[in-house]
Parts: structure tokens; C-alpha cells; sequence
């Protein structure tokens, strides 16, 4: 039970987010109604407490996300979580473009399906889809873990760094300079520790891990004596 | 040469006495015909000039474009130099130059109504962003520390906070680029205000690059990137794509910083007027507009010379789209890009910029090509007042290098004391102007105080043009 309501609706959203902030960094748990898919909600909370979103919500929700506990009952916008530092976010319907973009810490939690661009350029933390994720998933991601369960659209694990992405259903088409492996079983044992304690058993599916091919020409260029000729 | 056409004319068809096709009895040389200039013998093509051919060579050895730091190289641009002013005479009536005051003060963020903390700036002059990564620890808690004193301002760059430069700083932007390395919410909150970059006039379209030697172990870890390997950044931004998006990153940002400080939005000149008016609608309250004279750590050769508008044409049309818009009261509008002086500051002002912003000027006020440590300049195959050398981490003079022993080559008070008095004399360079002209600020100055002094100047402004007292036109 939530310890407090707060009713979204048609209200400024600076005052929605400031009674979400106090309720949160109090160390409460409060319910949010009528979010009617509003953006920027939940946006930059402090640790201590937990939101629950009852209904979809717009772009960038959790943004900034410092260490909140974060639900979303229905569907989630562009930007789910973006640069989050810690914390956690579940949304029980799908997300839409960018989920955890940027992201540093924490884990992102989706139930449905993620679109184009999950996890693009994010730097740390874990993401995890229970369906499909769409175009460019890990885009370019520094570093973190992307773990799909269903499938990966094209260009999966584009131009990485030293991020991965876990698949477990089909990989529709790799992106530049991915490459698949077959994860070490210390690797898998930990990504099915850390599914499980998101209530989630992968059933002993054959994990496939994207990594960065590492040939594209900037992981080559490691000598700098090269650049002084110029 | 002789011998040679001999040898293709060898049956001797048309010679004259003795067999030589080219050799006539009044002795001329027969080696070199009459009317030949002597380029011809010499070569020195005005297309395939030397640089052409080394440029060439380079990379058919190299198998790639070539990058360097620094700006424009190869061509010409139309500077500000093609603009005078016309200070008043019988029909103005100007102020003492040396007496009466010229109200500099410059603030950001009043217009829309929106921010609770405005900036307020002694000097219409402030520093550009510019990173920690690109430059050394040591050189931007030197900027920061003068333009403090100047009661300026400066910027993060792309690389996340710095402590140090935080602590120097009294006025700090933070800047939010596609990358968004270490994007912080209390870094966020700790700003006084924060730019988000769309692009930059050395090299529109295309990501921050920062070359392997200066991803050292500190740079890496506040970018989240492995040590000394090429960091090449995204150019689009992870989480939105047009205008209208931008429009909700900015309301979030405003939310994170509680409506505290002001936004700005950071534009490469490409097309100013059609960017100018669509970056006014999405709530930012400056926008920063970066000429292709602007400067970069490391950028590929091609870019620094073929891309983008020059700031002189970028100004006037940005204003125009304020305008036309209805926004020319509500947003701010920075000009930078090749900015050398306070003459400059002046021209970019009346020709309808807010404020300027400056970056290699600062560079080199700090020390950038002066000439000590010769023997370094030398190593890189250069010399003081010839040294571009930015994106090799090997700067002689501690400026541009992440290198420990350089880096200490850069005195942060000598270096801010620097800053201070290039900044006092670019703003005495700007009000004298503006006080000729007979205005008590500097953001009276208008392009009417102009007029240009080529075709092409007043083509590109809408400046009057020398004489004939109305713009060029076609």
C-alpha cells in the first residue's frame, strides 16, 4: 500500500514532480494517478523511496534517476530512465525509443517490448526487456548490460564500446563492428542471478552475448606517434 | 628539351637550319621560346600548388583524411575586417571616449520569463566551452579563475566537471553534448547554467574527437571510455531527434535544475536562419551560434575548411529569425567563431549578437604559440605562431595536453591574470568603438553604425555598403 497519493491529471508538472520529490527523498512510497502519459515525470528523484506511475506515462520519465524506485503500470515514452545514476525502474507494458539512454547506474526493468535504440550510448548500469528490443539496441553503449529475452532488430550492438548485449531469442541482423560470442558459463550463472532477482527464470536458454568487434579503425590507432607526422 | 623534341620530330619536318625544330638564326634560346613565362619551366600551378600535392601524397600514404586541431586553414574567409565603423559626426553625436561610461552588462535568461537565477555578466565577452580532455586541468581552472575576475563566465565542454575548475568559477555552464559523458544530476544542479550542444562551427553534423594520447587514465574514467584509445563521440543526441523533442529535453532539464538557470542551445552556423527560428520555439532561453572559424581540439582536416557559414554572415540572418519569429525579445542570441578581438566583439554586436564568446583568443591569451620551450615546437615539426598541434596531446606551452609534466607548464594564476586583461582590453576595445558611435551601451550598437567595405561584406550582412549608403543587393 502507498503511503500517499498524488493525483498527476492536468496539474503544472513542476508541482507534480516537487510532491513527488519531498514524498521520495522523505523515504516514502507514493502512487501517482492520472499520469496520462504526461512527459517528464518522476524526473531527477532523490534515493530513499518509490513511485508508482498507475497508467503510461510520456518522455524521459525517471530521468536523471538518483536513486528512486521507479513503477510504471502501463506503457513508458522516449527517453525511459535516460542517464539515470542508481536506482530502479520497472515499467510492466512496453517502452518506447531510448530506454535507459546513457545510462551510468542502476537497473531498467521492461516487461513488454523496448523500441529503436535501447540502452544507446550508456555507460554503466543493466537493462533488462522481457520481449523484443527494436533498431541499434546498445548504440555505441560504453559500457553496462543490455539483456533481451526475446529479439534483437537490425543493427544490434552498432559501433559498442564495452558494453554488451545478452540475447536470448533471434538476432535479426548485427550492427558495424558487432560480433557474437558465446558467453562463459561464470557470465551466464551471474545474468541468471541477476534475472532472478527480478523474479524472472531464463529457463536454461542458450545465451548469445554482442560484443564490439574492436575493428573499427579508433581501437586500432592506439599508436600516437602516427598523428605527430601530420 | 631541345634534344627531346629532336627526338620526336625526327624526321626532321619543318626544322630549321641544323635540324632543331625549335632553334631559329637570330639566336634565340632555343631552350626556352620567347613568351614562355618562367612559371612554365618552373612549374607552381595555382591548382596542384605545393600544399595540394603534399596533401595529396599524405594520404595516399596514409589512407585516410588528416585531422588536426585549431581552425580554418586553407582559404580566405570574409572576416569582420570587412566591415567599418561609422562613428558619429554631424548627424550622431558620439561620447567621450575616454570619459563617459558604456554600459557593458550582459544577462541571461530574463526573457522568457522562466528562470529564477538570470546571469548577469560584466562584459558582453565570455568563455567558450571547451573541454577538460581537450584542454589540461590546469588551463581551465585558468580560464575559469580569470573570467571570474573579468566577472565573465565560462564552460565545462563536453568532458564533465571539473572540481577544480567548478571552484574557480563563479559563473559555470554545463554543458550536455550528444555523448553525455559524466551527465550528473548534482553537476547538473551545481551549474549556473546549461548548454545543450547541437552542433559546433569547426565541424557541424559530426561527434567531439579526442585522440588516443589524450584519453589519459583521468579523461577515460569521466568519459567511461578505455584508456588511450581514440574517443570518437556520437553526433546525434540518444534520446531525441528533432525540435520538437528537444522542446521536452528542455522542460526536463528545467525540472532537474528546479526553473533555476538558463538554457542555451548550441548551434554549428549551417543555415542560421531556418536553425535560429526553429531553436527559438523549443524554450531555451540563449542560443549560441558558432561560426565555421570556430576552433576545435581535433577535428578532421576537411571539416575545419569546408563546412558550415562564416560567422559574419551567420549573425544577421539569426537575427533576422529572431525576428521573424517573434522571439527577438525573449532569447538571447551568442555569436563565437574566430572572435580576435574586441573590434570584433563590437561588429558581432551590431550586427545583432547579444554576446560573443571566445575560445582560441582565449587559448592564446593563456600562452598558446608563444615562443618558449622551442625545442618542443621543433619536435612537432612546428614553430611559435605556427602551432596547431592541439589534437596531439603534445602541446609545448601545458595548454591543450593531458600529459603530467606538461600540463604543469600552465600557471593557473599567471595564466588567469592573463585572462583578466585580455578580457578588460577586448571590452575597452568594444566600448571605444561604441562610444564613437554615440552609444551608452554596447548592445546599442546596431548595423547601422556599419558600413561594408566589399560586395560580398554587404551581400552576406545587409550592411550599407561603403558610398553608396544601402546594402548590395542582387
Amino acid at each position: 500500500m502507498s503511503d500517499e497519493e498524488i493525483r498527476a491529471g492536468d496539474r503544472p508538472l513542476r508541482q507534480i514532480n516537487r510532491e513527488i520529490r519531498e514524498a521520495v527523498g522523505a523515504g516514502r512510497y507514493v502512487r501517482v494517478t492520472e499520469p496520462l502519459s504526461r512527459h517528464n515525470l518522476g524526473v531527477a528523484l532523490p534515493p530513499g523511496g518509490s513511485v508508482t506511475f498507475d497508467g503510461s506515462v510520456g518522455y524521459y520519465c525517471g530521468g536523471l534517476n538518483n536513486g528512486a524506485e521507479i513503477t510504471v503500470t502501463r506503457n513508458a515514452g522516449w527517453g525511459l530512465g535516460e542517464a539515470m545514476a542508481s536506482g530502479r525502474i520497472t515499467v510492466d507494458g512496453n517502452a518506447a525509443m531510448s530506454v535507459g539512454a546513457s545510462l551510468r547506474g542502476g537497473t531498467i526493468h521492461v516487461r513488454g517490448n523496448a523500441g529503436p535504440r535501447c540502452g544507446v550510448a550508456m555507460k554503466g548500469g543493466m537493462i533488462v526487456v522481457e520481449g523484443s528490443v527494436g533498431h541499434a539496441c546498445g548504440f555505441m553503449a560504453h559500457a553496462g548490460r543490455v539483456i533481451c529475452l526475446g529479439d534483437t532488430e537490425t543493427a544490434a550492438g552498432d559501433s559498442l564500446w564495452e558494453g554488451e548485449i545478452w540475447v536470448a531469442g533471434t538476432i535479426r541482423e548485427l550492427g558495424v563492428d558487432a560480433r557474437v560470442e558465446e558467453p562463459p558459463a561464470e557470465d551466464i550463472a551471474e545474468v541468471q542471478e541477476l534475472l532472478a532477482s527480478l523474479g524472472i527464470d531464463d529457463c536454461g536458454v542458450a545465451w548469445k552475448r554482442i560484443v564490439s568487434g574492436q575493428a573499427l579503425w579508433h581501437f586500432k590507432s592506439r599508436d600516437a606517434q602516427q598523428w605527430l607526422m601530420i | 628539351m631541345a634534344d627531346d623534341l629532336n627526338a620526336v620530330n625526327g624526321d626532321g619536318t619543318g626544322a630549321a637550319a641544323g635540324g632543331d625544330p625549335a632553334a631559329f638564326s637570330d639566336g634565340a634560346d632555343p631552350a626556352r621560346p620567347a613568351g614562355i613565362p618562367r612559371s612554365y619551366a618552373q612549374g607552381g600551378s595555382t591548382r596542384w600548388t605545393p600544399g595540394t600535392i603534399a596533401d595529396i601524397q599524405a594520404k595516399a600514404q596514409l589512407g585516410r583524411y588528416q585531422i588536426r586541431g585549431f581552425s580554418t586553414f586553407q582559404r580566405q574567409l570574409p572576416t569582420f575586417d570587412d566591415l567599418v565603423f561609422q562613428p558619429a559626426t554631424m548627424t550622431r553625436l558620439p561620447l567621450e571616449g575616454y570619459r563617459e561610461s558604456c554600459d557593458t552588462k550582459t544577462v541571461f535568461g530574463e526573457g522568457l520569463g522562466l528562470v529564477e537565477e538570470p546571469i548577469e555578466l560584466d562584459i558582453p565577452i565570455y568563455i567558450a566551452s571547451m573541454s577538460f580532455g581537450a584542454l589540461s586541468a590546469s588551463a581551465k581552472a585558468a580560464l575559469g579563475r580569470g573570467a571570474s575576475r573579468a566577472g565573465s563566465m565560462t564552460c565545462t565542454g563536453e568532458g564533465g566537471m571539473l572540481e577544480d575548475e567548478r571552484a574557480e568559477s563563479k559563473t559555470l555552464i554545463y554543458q550536455m553534448t550528444p555523448s553525455r559523458y559524466m551527465l550528473d544530476l548534482d553537476h547538473l544542479r551545481r551549474a549556473d547554467g546549461i548548454e545543450v550542444v547541437v552542433g559546433q562551427g569547426a565541424k557541424p553534423g559530426t561527434g567531439g574527437l579526442l585522440l588516443g594520447m589524450k584519453v589519459s587514465e583521468r579523461v577515460a574514467r569521466m568519459r567511461s571510455l578505455p584508456v588511450g584509445v581514440d574517443q570518437r563521440a556520437t553526433v546525434r543526441h540518444p534520446d531525441f531527434l528533432g525540435a520538437d523533442d528537444l522542446q521536452i529535453k528542455i522542460e526536463e532539464i528545467r525540472e532537474a535544475t528546479d526553473y533555476r538557470v538558463p538554457i542555451f542551445i548550441k548551434l554549428g552556423a549551417t543555415r542560421p536562419y531556418f536553425d535560429v527560428a526553429v531553436a527559438a520555439k523549443t524554450g531555451a532561453d540563449v542560443i549560441v551560434l558558432d561560426g565555421m572559424e570556430g576552433s576545435t581540439g581535433a577535428s578532421p582536416e576537411l571539416l575545419l575548411d569546408h563546412t558550415g557559414v562564416p560567422l559574419i554572415s551567420a549573425i544577421p540572418a539569426a537575427r533576422r529569425a529572431l525576428e521573424d519569429s517573434g522571439m527577438a525579445d525573449k532569447v538571447k542570441l551568442v555569436a563565437s567563431g574566430g572572435i580576435r578581438s574586441g573590434v570584433d566583439v563590437a561588429k558581432a554586436l551590431a550586427l545583432g549578437a547579444d554576446c560573443t564568446m571566445i575560445a582560441t583568443s582565449a587559448l592564446i591569451g593563456l600562452g598558446c604559440n608563444s615562443p618558449r620551450y622551442l625545442d618542443d615546437y621543433a619536435a612537432l615539426g612546428t614553430e611559435p605562431g605556427a602551432c596547431h598541434h592541439c589534437h596531439t596531446g603534445r602541446c609545448p606551452v601545458g595548454i591543450t595536453t593531458q600529459d603530467p609534466e606538461l600540463e604543469t607548464r600552465m600557471d593557473v594564476e599567471a595564466g588567469a591574470e592573463r585572462i583578466l586583461r585580455l578580457l578588460t582590453a577586448m571590452t575597452m576595445e568594444a566600448t571605444l568603438l561604441a562610444k564613437a558611435c554615440g552609444k551608452s551601451s554596447v548592445h546599442n550598437l546596431e548595423p547601422e553604425d556599419l558600413r561594408a567595405l566589399t560586395l560580398e561584406a554587404s551581400a552576406f550582412t545587409g550592411v550599407s555598403l561603403a558610398g553608396i549608403d544601402r546594402p548590395f543587393e542582387f
